[in-house]
């Protein structure tokens, strides 16, 4: 491990009320859930010295997924494995499933959190996309309050987000989709298991007759951060799904994502498998 | 000559007894270097150059680190000879001013607390005179900016036969290719790891994971200037080699040792960490293939040109050993009596590249049948026809004039592969599926290759090697040989040749920790030669061993039991003491190899192979799964079917690995994908089931008639799994990796 641990402190709060105060101080501690992204970091020597915030001490960060009204509720620390054994999550939310079981192996999806994905930021997040698909509203406290934003709102950029480094992520809310939905989600990686997206599609849409009522089509490793395909998505809204809709929306979307070229993929490769993910999901949904 | 009966009525050889490390290693009970505990250890990390090359200005410490309690070794502080004791006398263990290439070491710097030596990491700046610098084969080769020698090239090699460019105007046809075979990582589970304590009065001891001690020792004695008794090197349970751990482990044993010594004979430890393994230690030669042919219509090979050239790296180090045997394979196993190869290897500023499962030539065989894919394909024939009929058969020759005395059974192996993997039905069946289907393409092809054992040409002779076997306290026998236990499974074989030959149980067989102060050199552990040629040097000991106790009196001549054996060891060793027996390598006879015109018997044995692999590509992602993997190889007598099949379905998936996912991404001629994270391996859920065939024509001077087979495996896959993609998209493959980018370019133009 390439760091001098000497240099790390960790802060243990019991209740959120003193974490939160404690996130309030200048510099604010670094939040630690899963750790498994920070801890890569910290192996490689590219971690922060200074303060983190233990979030395991904090019993109001971790309760079980519940129903409230029309959602799903997510704590702080639900991790990967919690969902994937839900029967809720498995019922109402079945692309939560397939993401938490392609992330990582079962360590990394016992110990890895959404909230973590989320915050994360990394463009490659496989978790983020499902959620965003889904409408979630991401709740966030500080000492000062707490907000709710839209998770397709959260991001600004590469590695940006609007989350002030003084708020936590304390709960994530996922609205139940209708159920006359067509879903589809599909991770290209690098290898079939333990691998890194390099294009990736979570869809939703939502007919009435051939009429587009509602579509959503999220991107992960495509754009510098997750992103969801707005101006596809309005070209294909309310209208009658046929082979012309989806040509006219696939132009769009091919001017829409201008992907980045990196070490894992070329942005020729990713265009065009997005193109072809896009694809695949509205034949899907035509031939319903 | 071992007696080698059909059917076999062996003891030991051909059975499966429980590996000798086994037990050890899955109780966690077996001590890996970075286990073991050194009283009052220091940690010592290596201080590296950041660009590919430059003349080294200054070394700074900066403040912010107390650097008073440090160990620092520079060029400065080395004892003896700042060179690295190889094939040519080039490379320095520290930069004393010209710097070559973007991982070269140039400081060391030891503390005991392992945290504060990775911070003190980042206070060490290190003043350059950036030069230009040589990235690729084609700079190299320029002439522009000569780095080594006069004209950049480590070393040539030059095969002739007949005259190709009598043959070219009036050939039939005529088939061109170029291919591309790029670097990989060898990427052992336990990384390079050392422990040094040295001292100008107690001489050097190393300890480490690496697979050939001797090596490290005759790297150690110049730098230091000490005889050999006074350099000790001790193999510790080893975590995989590949060939990353011949030739490399010196470096960090070196560094290790000197720090040691400056820090006045305080332990020493280095280990590296997959990022410092990954960016600074050696990978396969990225080689550059064309190949010219000329046939007849019918298909019958009638010249062949073939140039190749490795990237050597920065250094000489192995590279013109490498380069030999991608010569001796470059020409597959055909009969061709119009051929010219010509290979060399040349400098680039990258890390040197180093020995890999292998050994120079996966890369030429990955060309060669590529390209008789390619000829197969310009001239309208099946590539199974066009195989048979250019096998080497009995009497045919060699590109350097090796005359087959038997039939290599090449055609034989050919057909069993085809069969077990219904090869001809699925060519049919795939070209109707991939006519009417766009959506997954699906493809099956082969490999066709031969595998030289053992050291190359001469090498054996000049290698010498000494292995022998003691009598243990309790009345069994002790191996005493230098070679390394790194995975493949040697201990076991050893021990079973030596029970076998023995006649005793093979519990009563054990194997010395290789140590240079207690076990003979028996040469690395290396060319697949480690069964093969010291099993055999092993057989002959023992055998002797065994005459000894009999001409004694303390056993009978005809046959005895284990307990008998036992007893008359224990009653030999009361009464005359220790006993030991050393013997040889021996040359077989009829066995001439001309290294001036590299004609006559590079290798004694040959193990003959055909591998055919069936692939699946989904169209829309362009990503290949290979779905069956059928290896059928010829490699004399199996000694340990668990292992041999272990060997086989090991080195298929590090090749499928190579094939298709493995991109070394260099820049500034090293590696930037330095993390597992995007060096992709597959895993088991990306390799198929490997289905591995036998077949067993015993030679004659293998122990029981065993050959090599540990590298075979690492050859063919590469090129099967490319002439299954080749057949699937139809068109011509001619580089590796064959990433999904790479298909979706190809079939998307
Ligand atoms: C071997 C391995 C495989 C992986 N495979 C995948 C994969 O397939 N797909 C994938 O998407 N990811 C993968 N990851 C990345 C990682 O597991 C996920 O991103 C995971 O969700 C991170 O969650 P965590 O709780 O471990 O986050 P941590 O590492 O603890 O934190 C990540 C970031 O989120 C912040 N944070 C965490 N919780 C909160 C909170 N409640 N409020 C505010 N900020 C917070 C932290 O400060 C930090 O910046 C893998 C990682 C490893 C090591």
């Amino acid at each position: 491990m390439r760091t001098y641990l000497p240099e790390f402190d960790v802060v243990s709060p019991r209740t959120l009320d003193e974490a939160l105060r404690v996130l309030s101080q200048n510099p604010p501690p670094t939040p630690l859930a899963g750790g498994t992204d920070l801890m890569v970091l910290m192996n490689a020597g590219q971690l922060k010295p200074g303060a983190y915030l233990n979030l395991h001490s904090i019993s109001d960060l971790h309760r079980p997924i519940e129903e409230a009204g029309k959602e799903i509720v997510f704590s702080a620390l639900t991790t990967y494995s919690e969902a994937r054994r839900h029967p809720l999550v498995r019922r109402c939310l079945p692309m939560l499933g397939i993401a938490a079981r392609e992330i990582g192996a079962l360590q990394i999806q016992s110990r890895g959190t959404w909230a973590g994905n989320i915050v994360n930021a990394s463009p490659a997040a496989d978790g983020v996309p499902a959620l965003m698909a889904y409408d979630t509203r991401v709740e966030l406290a500080s000492h000062s309050g707490t907000r709710t934003v839209n998770l397709c709102d959260f991001y600004l950029g590469y590695k940006k987000t609007v989350r002030r480094p003084d708020e936590l992520i304390t709960a994530i809310r996922i609205s139940i989709p209708a159920d006359r939905r067509i879903e589809y989600y599909r991770k290209v990686g690098t290898r079939k298991f333990q691998a890194i997206s390099k294009v990736l599609l979570a869809g939703v849409i939502v007919l009435e007759g051939r009429r587009v009522e509602k579509i959503r089509l999220v991107f992960a490793s495509v754009m510098p951060f997750t992103y969801r395909a707005r101006q596809t998505e309005s070209i294909l809204q309310g209208r009658d799904i046929d082979s012309g809709l989806i040509a006219e929306a696939l132009d769009v979307l091919k001017q829409e994502l201008n992907p980045i070229d990196d070490i894992r993929s070329t942005a020729r490769y990713r265009l065009g498998v997005a193109a072809r993910l896009f694809e695949e999901f509205l034949q899907k949904a035509r031939m319903k | 000559m071992p007696q080698v009966s059909s059917p076999p009525t062996f003891q030991w050889i051909g059975r499966n007894p429980p590996r000798k490390e086994s037990i050890d290693k899955v109780t966690g009970r077996a001590l890996y270097i970075d286990d073991l505990k050194f009283e009052g250890v220091l940690y010592g990390k290596t201080i590296r150059s950041a660009v590919p090359r430059g003349i080294l200005k200054n070394i700074s410490f900066l403040p912010g680190v107390p650097w008073g309690e440090f160990t620092i070794v520079t060029a400065k502080d080395i004892p003896g000879k700042n060179i690295v004791s190889l094939i040519e006398l080039d490379q320095p263990f520290l930069v004393e001013r010209e710097i070559k290439h973007a991982a070269e070491p140039i400081a060391l710097i030891a503390h005991p607390d392992k945290g504060l030596v990775e911070k003190a990491m980042n206070f060490v700046k290190i003043d350059v005179d950036e030069l230009p610098a040589i990235l690729t084969i084609d700079e190299s080769l320029s002439g522009k900016n000569i780095q080594w020698g006069t004209d950049n090239i480590f070393k040539t090699f030059h095969i002739r036969r007949g005259d190709p460019d009598s043959i070219w105007s009036k050939a039939d046809v005529v088939v061109e290719g170029e291919y591309w075979t790029g670097a990989q990582e060898q990427l052992y589970i336990e990384p390079q790891g050392v422990v040094a304590v040295a001292s100008r009065e107690k001489g050097v001891t190393v300890w480490g994971s690496m697979q050939c001690p001797f090596y490290v020792q005759k790297g150690l004695k110049p730098l230091f200037d000490l005889p050999e008794d006074k350099v000790r090197v001790i193999y510790t349970v080893t975590g995989g080699g590949f060939g990353g751990k011949e030739e490399y482990p010196t470096l960090p044993a070196a560094h290790a040792a000197l720090l040691s010594w400056k820090a006045g004979g305080q332990p020493v430890k280095i280990i590296y960490d997959r990022i410092e393994d990954m960016w600074a230690t050696t990978k396969r030669h990225p080689c550059r293939t064309r190949i010219k042919s000329a046939f007849s219509r019918d298909g019958k090979l009638a010249a062949l040109k073939i140039d190749a050239t490795m990237d050597g790296g920065a250094y000489a180090t192995l590279s013109a050993v490498v380069l030999s045997r991608g010569t001796l394979h470059s020409f597959g196993p055909y009969k061709c009596e119009h051929a010219v190869i010509d290979t060399r290897a040349v400098f680039t500023n990258s890390p040197p590249y180093g020995a890999f499962r292998g050994f120079g030539a996966p890369q030429t065989i990955f060309a060669i049948e590529q390209h008789m894919d390619r000829a197969a394909r310009t001239l309208g024939i099946e590539p199974d026809e066009l195989r048979l009929k250019n096998i080497l058969r009995k009497g045919d020759a060699m590109p350097t004039g090796q005359i087959m005395k038997e039939d290599p059974g090449v055609d034989g192996v050919l057909k069993k592969a085809l069969d077990e993997s219904n090869y001809l039905e699925k060519r049919r069946a795939y070209r109707e599926h991939n006519h009417a289907d766009s959506r997954v393409k699906k493809g099956v092809g082969f490999a066709l290759f031969f595998h030289g054992a053992g050291f190359t040409g001469s090498g054996e002779v000049f290698l010498d090697s000494k292995a022998g076997v003691e009598l243990t306290a309790e009345g069994g026998v002790r191996i005493l040989s230098a070679n390394t236990e790194i995975g493949q499974g040697s201990f076991t074989t050893h021990s079973q040749i030596v029970a076998e030959e023995l006649g005793i149980s093979y519990e009563m067989v054990e194997v010395a920790t290789p140590d240079t102060a207690v076990v003979p050199n028996s040469g690395p552990t290396v060319a697949s030669r480690t069964c093969m040629v010291v099993g055999e040097i092993l057989r002959k000991a023992a055998a002797d061993l065994r005459e000894v106790l009999v001409k004694s009196g303390h056993l009978p001549g005809g046959r005895h039991t284990p307990e008998e054996f036992r007893r008359a060891a224990l009653r030999y060793r009361e009464t005359q003491g220790e006993l030991k027996v050393f013997s040889k390598y021996q040359p077989p006879s009829g066995i001439h190899w001309d290294d001036k015109t590299y004609t006559g018997e590079a290798y004694g044995a040959y193990a003959w192979a055909c591998y055919v692999s069936d692939v699946e590509i989904d169209m829309t992602t362009c990503q290949v799964e290979v779905l069956d993997f059928v290896a059928v190889q010829e490699v004399g007598r199996v000694i340990h079917p668990v292992i041999a099949k272990g060997q086989i379905e090991g080195g298929v998936a590090q090749a499928i690995g190579w094939a298709l996912y493995e991109n070394v991404v260099l820049h500034q001629g090293v590696m930037q994908n330095i993390q597992l994270t995007n060096y992709i391996l597959p895993t088991t859920a990306d390799t198929p089931p490997i289905r591995v065939f036998f077949h067993e024509h015993p030679y004659p001077n293998g122990p029981y008639g065993a050959k090599g087979l540990g590298e075979l495996p690492m050859d063919g896959p590469a090129p099967a799994i490319a002439a299954a993609v080749a057949f699937a998209i139809d068109r011509n493959i001619a580089s590796i990796p064959i990433l999904p980018e790479t298909i979706f370019e190809a079939t998307n133009g």
